[in-house]
């Protein structure tokens, strides 16, 4: 039973790597050598990089603030799963881990589909989704099944 | 002993004078809407006490031009406010240079106004001293300034969410303690059983199992 152990933590370790990589990485609109969001509007010309602030929308904070409390949150269901992997009764589900995962989950959902819809206004045609968001999208489901894994999941008696 | 050491601050204090300048402060920049009115501080910083010469003058340079313009001036206990320029009939003079404050106040703001106002104050003898500069700009709709949001979200999110938890052990706090007698009391929450006695794990690794 090690193994589901492992597979389990290694799920949780790589759902925090790319919720990392896509709130940090500034590509989730790609143009050429351009990159927009979620936190500069960078073009690259003349061998360097020109970087201005993305602009203030309301809609753009949003996905900033959530992606980041998503963050947040599966680093805490990591930390609280680890705590409760030692102090857990004997038979007990990881309650507190399962709904610290799920709240990450719907953050990173709420953000995406947030983005998904707003951008399309400010996008010009010639731009494409970069990786960044494609990882945004791709840690919602990985995080809820986390999350359910967490559920079902009970110690060893 | 006492009287050298008075003498040694007042000689100081007299040499501090000669060596710092006045120092003129204003804000960075003022957001405004337009059709409203704005107030653009100016306060310094001088050694010396307040002269009743002292002067306040503001410049304004917009957006693009080269050179500013005078638009006011407070010399000798009067202040002289524009009545040829861009500002004639829209600005007041709302400071108190006793208080040395030479505020002024724009009215009707419109987006012809965006610029940088620049204020100079005078202090004789202090005169020699840097001018300080203020950044208009005029919107239609004040903008959220950003990152406002995005922390006004993380803040209260993660504010609940150290309520929650503390109202959490605040009942079991007081469940243990036998002040609410809930029928929870026996089990406790689901999943988090640290009640009674609590075990010492041997610290390897526990095995875990998927069970419905």
């Amino acid at each position: 039973m090690l193994a589901i152990l492992v597979a389990t933590i290694v799920l949780h370790l790589t759902d925090l790597t790319i919720l990392f990589i896509s709130t940090c990485a500034n590509a989730w609109r790609t143009h050429g050598e351009s990159s927009y969001d979620l936190w500069y509007d960078c073009t690259q010309s003349n061998g360097g990089y020109r970087c201005l602030w993305t602009s203030d929308a309301d809609w753009l904070q949003a996905v900033q603030a959530l992606m980041v409390l998503a963050t947040i949150f599966c680093l805490l269901s990591f930390i609280i799963f680890l705590c409760q992997l030692f102090t857990l009764v004997k038979g007990g589900r990881f309650f507190f881990t399962a709904v610290f995962q799920v709240l990450a989950s719907l953050f990173v959902m709420s953000g995406a589909i947030i983005y998904t819809v707003m951008s399309p206004e400010w996008k010009k045609e010639s731009d494409v989704y970069g990786y960044a968001f494609v990882l945004a999208w791709l840690a919602f489901p990985l995080t809820l099944i986390s999350g359910i894994i967490y559920i079902v999941l009970r110690k060893k008696k | 002993m006492l009287s050298v050491l008075a003498l040694t601050s007042v000689v100081l204090l007299s040499l501090a004078s000669q060596i710092t300048a006045i120092v003129v402060y204003t804000s960075w920049e003022k957001h405004a809407l337009v059709g409203s009115d704005v107030r653009l501080s100016c306060s310094f910083f001088s050694w010396h006490w307040t002269s009743p010469d002292v002067t306040f003058s503001w410049q304004y340079r917009p957006d693009g031009a080269k050179e500013g313009i005078s638009i006011f001036h407070y010399g000798g206990g009067v202040a002289y406010v524009d009545n040829k320029g861009p500002f004639r009939d829209r600005l007041e003079f709302v400071g108190n240079p006793s208080r040395r404050d030479g505020s002024i106040l724009i009215k009707e703001l419109d987006f012809s106004d965006n610029g940088t106002f620049t204020c100079d104050a005078k202090n004789p003898p202090d005169i020699v001293g840097h001018s300080s500069s203020v950044r208009l700009l005029v919107f239609e709709k004040v903008p959220v300034q950003a990152g406002v949001v995005t922390g006004a979200i993380i803040g209260v999110v993660l504010g609940l969410l150290i309520l929650i938890v503390a109202i959490y052990y605040l009942m079991r706090f007081l469940v243990a303690r036998r002040v609410f007698s809930l029928s929870m009391s026996k089990h406790g929450k689901k999943g988090k059983g640290k009640e009674g006695t609590q075990q010492k794990q041997i610290p390897k690794v526990p095995p875990v199992f998927i069970s419905f």
